[in-house]
């Protein structure tokens, strides 16, 4: 059985959930206060320092996704390939809902999560009592199924084209009304809020009894089962949470960009969730969070310099894995601890 | 009708074969190492490209003899420099390493032979169909498969004949025990490693003589390999072989009935074999 | 962490670069609005990566063009133009978009130019139309960028599908007959064409024996092949473009359909042509500019120009979109005296391009209400090799022009919302 494996010495230091960032055991409080200044502040250090609004908010939503993903690999053990499938699901079900049913931004974003949930429900009964590579493998083949509806059933998704004609709408409140669509600002601190709220639903979760489950069963699989661990259901329910958040956050990106995208499918997506969290450090917290804002900054700059862009982004993957593979904030800890 | 669905497996069969070479290749990695080689695709674009551009000097016989060898030579160099150091670690990050190099080997090739698609020739006889009855039957398509014939034989006499190819096996099964009994595992991996990428590069100078040769041609043809892997069952060759066999058919059936559905039918496929038999058709049973 | 003793910088020497790096990147916002006020900027929102690099790429190339030469004859408005491109990718909406709001929001350019990918332009349409910037599509040709999504600030340079089919299928009746199968990609570009050419075969009582819906990016056309094969056309059309072409094209000479069948199809490109072995160069075709064109003015130059940035290759229709799309920027700023997208896009209406920037007979012009340019279309067959330049693989029979194959502005379905 392949499984994550675990350098001795990590989990020698007891980085259960103590969330969030464990290991900054005295600035626990103040790590978190500074992301939460940080991503109030953003739209406005980031157009000074030469970013732009719409960068921001895109580093937050790549961020929810990969974050939700690290809730399965980083805390249950489990590595998916596929998780674009749920997040361009979450996108088309937000567009098509837009497009054809109902003008409501919230109502689109409800179909599309249910839409992912629902198909995340009954992948994940199939997948369960698969482990390692062939989890991985397997979650990138039935992503691409969906990447194929998304692409060949032209007259309901736009097939290769994409879905346009449409675009996100102001959001009532009953008493207010936010201008989501004029409004950059107003968008940006949206997409915070829905990041806030998931990311505090997932932290509860990893905090309660079922979090610390998902904990034992990636540290020791066989040993949990003994203890009458219900496995299997564990790690379905961890992928269905996992998925649900992911589909959150593809709704976010595509009434980002008024458009929902087939290659939002693509394994290759699912491939640069993966690096964000690894990149960022996928036993830690904050970590993905980090390696979106690192991954999307780096390909946005390198990008706009050189036409190879590809290949750097290439080497960086490779060099993240060589020399960082607990990501920044994995090397960050253990300085401070040592 | 009949004709129709006949010439469609006929042809499936083809592309099966073709898809099947590649699997092996990755198979054969993957079995050994554990590592799900994504750079694949982008030795299969080098063994084409290498092909193209030696073939001025050496013909086209002579790209297809010497361009797998050199693609080989590459994927040696870079098991040596990057993939063995993770070998035992988490195959996530082996995973993440080829996904970052199939960036690189998609980039290089276009900074080295440019964006613009090459004409690839291959030798006059072989570009024109065997009888205008069974027109898709080109004798280059012919040659294909018998070239995928012979090397899979070969592949499967290395693997149970040779010295090598037993270890190799052996090591498929249980690697800790080989390295015991005193075979050198690294050099035993590095050796797999390089006949995996021979075998890419050969597919990639058959693909470049059946299609137009450009910097994706990789990437689009990872995919459905991956696929054969699966349904053939993880571990086992033969599987992968016959794997890719099924995916060509069955694509190539799916064409004439429901064409939009073409591709995604092999994920399909593999959905149902993992329902009814979770390690593929010839996978043993507990390894993953 | 091993120290980096080996190394002569020392800690030092990381704490000043990092100094430098902090106020220049404090600096930058300041540097870049001085800078505005001189430059005038001109985003190109393309894909250098993925399938559409190459055609990407030309169109840069045939943009950078443009700007040498507005900057040596004054530039617009007497400022400096400067050309900032982004990579679009071939196939990352998203990143498009991205890209977009990036040129516009953060690089406050003037004018934007793009997409290849009809998809990209229809959603980079949309940014520019909210960000009220002129935007000239290069490369996207399918219909509805100037048709149901059109924008009073969306011009193209490129053909509709339907000038593409309505220019060539006379001209098809005439030599093969009137059974087609279609071969079409299945995304809109592919679409459109079909039905182009299904319009066409009901106005003439043709038949339409099948067709194949073949997704982007196919390596394997044999079954859509055999699929044709079985039905017996006349002759067979491929509507595929770029890699997709040449694999089909490739496929159904070494199957020798061409022998049996005609092979024809609506937009080609000199890009593919040169993709293809000599065999395989075959068939009727429309090209959207040809660079052997002796008769008409300034054309010898312009091929000249683009050889000497472009590897001594000669310029494709796609160099010609870059370079006429950058021109009309700089002749509609530097008409109305102003930069003012509104201002400009009036002017642009039925506004003409001057000869040394048509570079094609006919006078091509933006037509009045759909914005879509006018230009004239090159039918005609292609060769295996050109007699005196391996580059001329292309043999103009007929020139068509574009009103001439256009559908009438009311039938387009742009239904044109000017600003108050």
């Amino acid at each position: 059985m392949v499984r994550l494996d675990k350098p001795a010495e990590e989990s020698a230091q007891s980085e259960a959930p103590a969330l969030p960032v464990p290991g900054f055991r005295i600035d626990k409080r103040a790590a978190d206060a500074i992301v939460w200044l940080l991503l109030l502040t953003m739209p406005f250090w980031l157009n000074w320092i030469g970013g732009y609004t719409q960068l921001g908010t895109r580093v937050v939503i790549l961020a929810l996704a990969a974050m939700s993903l690290n809730f399965l690999l980083g805390y249950t053990g489990v590595l998916s390939f596929g998780h674009a499938a749920y997040f361009g699901l979450g996108g088309y079900g937000v567009g098509l809902t837009l497009k054809y049913l109902v003008p409501n931004t919230l109502v689109g974003m409800g179909v599309g999560i249910v839409a992912a949930i629902v198909a995340a429900a009954i992948i994940g009964a199939l997948i369960v009592r698969l482990r390692g590579i062939y989890f991985a493998m397997v979650t990138i083949a039935f992503g691409q199924v969906f990447y194929f509806i998304a692409y060949r059933w032209n007259n309901v998704t736009g097939g290769d084209d994409g879905l346009s004609g449409w675009h996100r709408l102001p959001i009532n409140l009953g008493f207010t009304q936010i201008d989501i669509l004029h409004n950059k600002l107003a968008f940006y601190y949206v997409v915070l809020f829905c990041f806030a709220v998931s990311v505090g639903i997932m932290a509860l979760l990893l905090r309660s009894p079922f979090g610390r489950t998902l904990l034992a069963i990636r540290e020791n699989e066989r040993r949990a089962r003994f203890l009458g661990i219900p496995v299997d259901r564990h790690i379905w329910l961890s992928w269905l949470i996992s998925c649900t958040f992911c589909s959150l956050a593809g709704t976010l990106y595509a009434l980002l960009n008024n458009f929902s995208d087939p290659h939002d499918l693509h394994w290759e997506q699912s491939g640069n969730f993966v690096i964000m969290a690894v990149l960022g450090g996928m036993r830690s917290f904050w970590g993905p969070l980090i390696g979106a804002g690192i991954f999307i900054v780096l390909e946005d700059y390198i990008s706009s310099r050189t036409e190879n862009w590809e290949s750097f982004i290439g080497l960086f993957f490779v060099l993240v894995v060589l020399f960082f593979p607990r990501g920044v904030l994995g090397v960050i800890r253990r300085r401070t601890t040592q | 009708m009949t004709q129709l669905i006949l010439y469609n497996v006929f042809n499936g069969l083809i592309i099966g074969a073709f898809y099947a070479l590649m699997a092996l290749g990755l198979s054969l990695i993957l079995n050994l190492s554990g590592v799900i080689n994504f750079a694949h695709g982008g030795f299969l674009a080098v063994g084409g490209y290498l092909a193209f551009t030696l073939e001025p000097y050496i013909g086209f016989w002579g790209g297809l003899l010497l361009s797998p060898f050199l693609t080989a030579a590459i994927g040696l160099i870079i098991e040596r420099l990057l993939i063995r150091r993770l070998y035992g670690r988490d195959p996530l990050y082996s995973l993440l390493l080829t996904f970052g190099l199939a960036f690189m080997f998609e980039d290089g090739t276009r900074f080295i032979w440019g964006p613009a698609t090459l004409p690839f020739t291959v030798p006059d006889w072989l570009s024109s169909p065997l009888s205008g009855q069974f027109f898709f039957l080109t004798g280059y398509r012919l040659f294909m498969v018998l070239l995928v014939t012979a090397t899979v034989i070969a592949l499967f006499v290395i693997l149970s004949r040779t010295r090598v190819g037993m270890r190799i096996r052996a090591g498929t099964l249980d690697l800790e025990t080989v390295s015991v009994l005193g075979v050198n595992v690294r050099i035993l991996r590095n050796i797999n490693f390089g006949l995996g990428i021979y075998l890419a590069g050969l597919a990639g100078v058959l693909a470049a003589g059946m299609l137009g040769l450009q910097p994706t041609i990789g990437s689009d043809l990872i995919m459905p390999s991956f696929v054969a892997i699966i349904i053939g069952g993880l571990g086992s060759l033969p599987g992968t072989l016959l794997g890719g066999l099924l995916i060509g058919v069955a694509s190539g059936v799916t064409s004439v009935f429901f064409p939009s559905a073409s591709e995604a039918v092999i994920y399909v496929m593999m959905g149902l074999v993992l329902l009814v038999r979770p390690r593929g058709l010839l996978g043993e049973e507990g390894r993953f | 962490m091993t120290q980096p003793k080996s190394f002569p910088i020392g800690r030092r020497t990381v704490l000043k670069a990092a100094a430098a790096a902090g106020v220049a990147q404090v600096a930058a916002p300041f540097v870049i609005s001085a800078r505005a006020a001189e430059t005038v900027k001109i985003g190109l929102n393309d894909p250098l990566t993925g399938t559409y690099a190459l055609l990407g790429k030309n169109e840069q190339i045939g943009c950078q063009l443009a700007v040498e030469q507005i900057n040596k004859k004054g530039g617009i408005l007497g400022r400096k133009v400067e050309l900032l491109v982004e990579d679009s990718t071939s196939a990352d909406t998203g990143i498009a978009v991205q890209k977009a709001h990036k040129l516009i929001d953060r690089d406050k350019v003037n004018f934007l130019l793009g997409n290849v990918n009809s998809a990209m332009a229809i959603a980079l349409g949309e940014v520019s139309n909210q960000a009220g910037i002129l935007h000239i599509v290069t490369g996207g040709h399918t219909d509805s960028v100037t048709g149901t999504d059109c924008h009073w600030n969306v011009f193209r340079v490129c053909n509709t599908t339907r000038m593409e089919t309505n220019s060539v299928s006379s001209t098809l009746f005439k030599k093969y007959g009137k059974k087609f199968y279609f071969i079409t990609p299945d995304y809109a570009f592919g679409h459109t064409l079909q039905q182009g050419f299904e319009a066409a075969l009901k106005a003439n009582n043709g038949t339409e024996t099948g067709a194949s819906l073949t997704p982007l990016g196919s390596t394997d056309f044999s079954s859509y092949l055999i699929k044709a094969e079985a039905s017996k056309p006349d002759v067979i059309i491929f509507l595929t473009a770029g890699q997709d072409s040449v694999n089909a094209l490739k496929q159904a000479v070494q199957f020798g359909l061409n022998k049996k069948f005609g092979i024809a199809g609506a937009q080609q490109e000199l890009e593919v042509l040169e993709g293809l072995p000599p065999e395989a160069r075959i068939g009727t075709w429309v090209f959207e500019w040809y660079w052997r064109q002796p008769n008409v003015p300034h054309v010898k130059e312009f091929v000249a120009e683009i050889r000497k940035v472009n590897g001594g290759k000669v310029p494709t229709a796609r160099h010609w979109f870059g370079y006429a799309s950058t021109w009309t920027c700089a002749l509609a700023a530097n008409h109305t005296k102003s930069l003012n997208a509104l201002k400009m896009a009036k002017f642009l209406q039925n506004f003409k391009l001057p000869p040394e920037v048509a570079l094609m007979p006919n006078n091509p012009f933006y037509r009045e209400g759909d914005n879509q340019l006018m230009p004239t279309l090159y039918v005609g067959h292609a060769q295996e090799k050109g007699k005196d330049d391996p580059e001329d693989l292309f043999v103009v029979d007929k020139e068509v022009k574009g009103v001439d194959a256009a559908l009438p502005v009311a039938e387009t379905g742009c239904k044109m919302k000017w600003p108050a």
